[in-house]
């Protein structure tokens, strides 16, 4: 379970002065349910993001995190998360095995529980064919797997995605997205960042609009499409963030 | 604190240190092998190059002494000299190395002898052309011999000893033992060779750990995890802290082969210079070593905070590279002759470490001044490692754009 309760970022900029990147942020995500965050590129949703992961802390308002505050207790909400994204790399000069396991240790599993995790993943992402290669050796597709087994290795309730297709061709992007609808069948809380329409279509059970730090809108798509009158997800992103423009385009 | 996550992290960053072939370069083989290559090299190549110019029978010109045929008999004579004939651009000559040097014979130069007259006889060469330099000693050489004789000859006549001449000597005799006299030679360069490579053994790390994994992209990886960013901090300025010990010790144990083997070979004195024998003690060296410790300590913390502002690792070399001379200032003042060790300056860091190596390597333990030292390095290296702490904790450092 996630809940962001009027989370706020302001950044000091010397030439632009202060910088609202999140600006009263409220939303719910329940089990088993993928929470889409929507919006433009510098709409807010990676800051959003890093400061449910708690790499980043709030200047105002807070989050709760299966029930651990994102201030107050940040190492208890990160051994609770998985976090993806596209600034994850990983550590060229390790082999796929050894960071996984290096993660797996810092989240504080013990040897048997570990091996066996590993053997697990690595069989279910179809990995063992890549275990020994250093990371720097691998391809991207390979390379996103072992991200997926990084964030997965300590079994974490909530998963955290930070447009995690950016960039990808599409075999790998669809490796991310059938992990992504893999985590909320097996129970997971996952919240997922993205300015690609089609993918929020696709997998979202719940819709945020952020623009200008904002959420300026919630709900499922069938909620959406009524609520703003249109079919196409990409009018009704349009309709929410400049709601003038679209009057004058009609 | 947890002990266990800062060996992980440890652990982690140790197995991708051994892989970087960068590395292996910085902290390994710069400090085994130059001080070999500089020392033992230069100093074999120094003897061979020398020792060729030795062999050679330089070509020398005599100026005038017509008048004079005893002494150009005598010097045609000579097996280490080979005579050329008389050209007009005798200076040129020089210059462009075709005859190593030129006797000038003043005129009259026999008969003013006969009479008692003083002359002078003047040798031309290229000034810091070794083999010139080779041949106007020999020619020197000759001509005191020469003029040896003649005064010998002249006391004969008189009934007079050639102790007349030196009626006492003067000889001047070391009574410091010899690890002293060859620490007071050394000391200094030691003192300075381990700070700097405490250094430069930790320079490579700090960036790679910091600006580094911010210019790869694992910055963002590291800090999703649980572990806590002082947890994080400490497991990795503990292999910066080590990859500068490691540097510092490899350069000992190499510059100590080295000396063994100068001092066996005995390069140096082969060419007529000084004996390069550096007895370090035990004591001495475990010395130096732990007053390296809290040097190393606060070069680790100091570089990894600077290397944490870049956004990559050109970027944190450009901040490192102005380091370098704020380090190597102190260091080299301590070099220079007359600065010694006082209440003050064992107060400034680097500079303080840097004299107290060189009294310890002679044999000087002025433990008051040692403790002072020491305590006052561990308290600048403590306050570096907190700043790196809270480096770590700001947000627009980790995420500067």
């Amino acid at each position: 379970m996630i809940e962001a309760r009027g989370l706020s970022k302001r950044f000091h900029d010397k030439k632009r002065g202060e910088i609202r990147a999140v600006d009263n942020v409220s939303f719910r995500c329940e089990p088993g349910r993928i929470y889409g965050l929507l919006g433009a590129n510098g709409a807010g949703k990676t800051t959003t993001l890093r400061i449910l992961a708690t790499i980043l802390e709030p200047t105002d308002g807070t989050a709760l995190i299966c029930g651990h505050d994102v201030v107050e207790e940040p190492e208890k909400v990160r051994a609770n998360v998985g976090f993806l994204s596209t600034a994850t790399a990983l550590y060229p000069r390790l082999t796929a095995q050894e960071l996984v396991e290096y993660f797996g240790r810092l989240n504080g599993l013990d040897e048997a529980t570990l091996k066996k995790r590993l053997d697990d993943i690595f069989s279910r992402l179809d990995m063992n064919g890549f275990r020994d290669r250093r990371c720097d050796k691998l391809s991207t597709g390979m390379k996103q797997k072992t991200s997926i087994a990084r964030t997965l290795v300590h079994d974490p309730p909530v998963m955290i995605f930070d447009e995690p297709t950016l960039g990808l061709d599409i075999m790998t992007a669809r490796t991310i997205t059938t992990f992504i609808r893999e985590c909320r069948d097996r129970g997971k809380t996952v919240i997922f960042s993205t300015h690609i329409m089609s993918e929020v279509e696709k997998l979202c059970d719940v819709i945020g609009i952020i623009h200008d730090g904002k959420l300026l809108t919630e709900g499922t798509l069938g909620q959406l499409r009524e609520r703003y009158a249109e079919q196409d997800l990409e009018e009704i992103f349009v309709k929410v963030v400049s709601p003038l423009q679209s009057r004058v385009e009609v | 604190m947890n002990l266990n996550a800062v060996g992980i992290v440890y652990r982690k960053e140790f197995t991708e240190w051994v892989r970087d072939r960068r590395t292996l370069i910085s902290t390994v083989l710069v400090p085994l092998f130059l001080f070999p290559l500089m020392m033992v090299g230069f100093s074999a190549l120094a003897v061979v190059m020398v020792g060729k110019a030795e062999k050679e029978t330089p070509k020398i010109m005599i100026l005038g002494g017509e008048d004079s045929p005893q002494l150009i008999a005598s010097i045609k004579k000579l097996d280490a000299l080979e005579i050329v004939p008389y050209a007009a651009n005798w200076k040129d000559e020089i210059s462009n190395k075709d005859i190593r040097a030129a006797v000038e014979i003043p005129k009259g130069f026999e008969k003013s002898l006969e009479t008692g007259q003083s002359e002078t006889v003047k040798i031309y060469f290229y000034d810091g052309e070794m083999k010139s330099s080779f041949g106007a000693n020999r020619l020197e050489k000759f001509l005191k011999d020469y003029r040896d004789t003649v005064v010998k000859d002249r006391l004969a006549a008189k009934n007079l000893p050639a102790s007349v001449l030196s009626p006492f000597s003067i000889k001047q005799e070391n009574v410091a033992p010899p690890e002293k006299v060859s620490g007071a030679t050394f000391g200094s360069f030691i003192g300075y060779t381990v700070i700097i490579l405490c250094m430069t053994g930790a320079m490579y790390p700090a960036i790679d750990l910091t600006a580094g994994e911010k210019e790869r992209g694992t910055m963002e990886t590291i800090l999703s995890s649980p572990i806590s960013r002082m947890d994080l901090v400490l497991g990795k300025f503990l292999l910066v802290f080590s990859a500068s010990l490691a540097t510092a010790i490899l350069s000992v144990i190499s510059m100590g082969t080295s000396f063994a083997i100068l001092g066996r070979t005995n390069l140096m004195n082969s060419s007529g210079g000084q004996t390069l024998a550096l007895n370090l003690g035990l004591l001495s060296v475990v010395s130096v070593f732990v007053m390296a410790v809290p040097l190393a300590f606060l070069f680790s913390a100091v570089l990894m905070t600077i290397a944490l502002f870049a956004k990559s690792y050109k970027e944190a070399q450009s901040y490192l590279t102005p380091m370098t001379f704020l380090i190597v200032i102190p260091a080299v003042a301590s070099v220079m002759p007359g600065v010694e060790l006082t209440p003050k300056l064992a107060l400034i860091p680097i500079l303080n470490t840097s004299l107290v190596c060189k009294e310890i390597i002679t044999g000087t333990y002025h433990w008051n001044s040692i403790a002072l030292i020491f305590a006052s390095t561990c308290v600048y290296a403590g306050a570096a490692l907190f700043l790196a702490f809270k480096t770590f904790q700001r947000e627009s450092v980790l995420f500067r754009s």
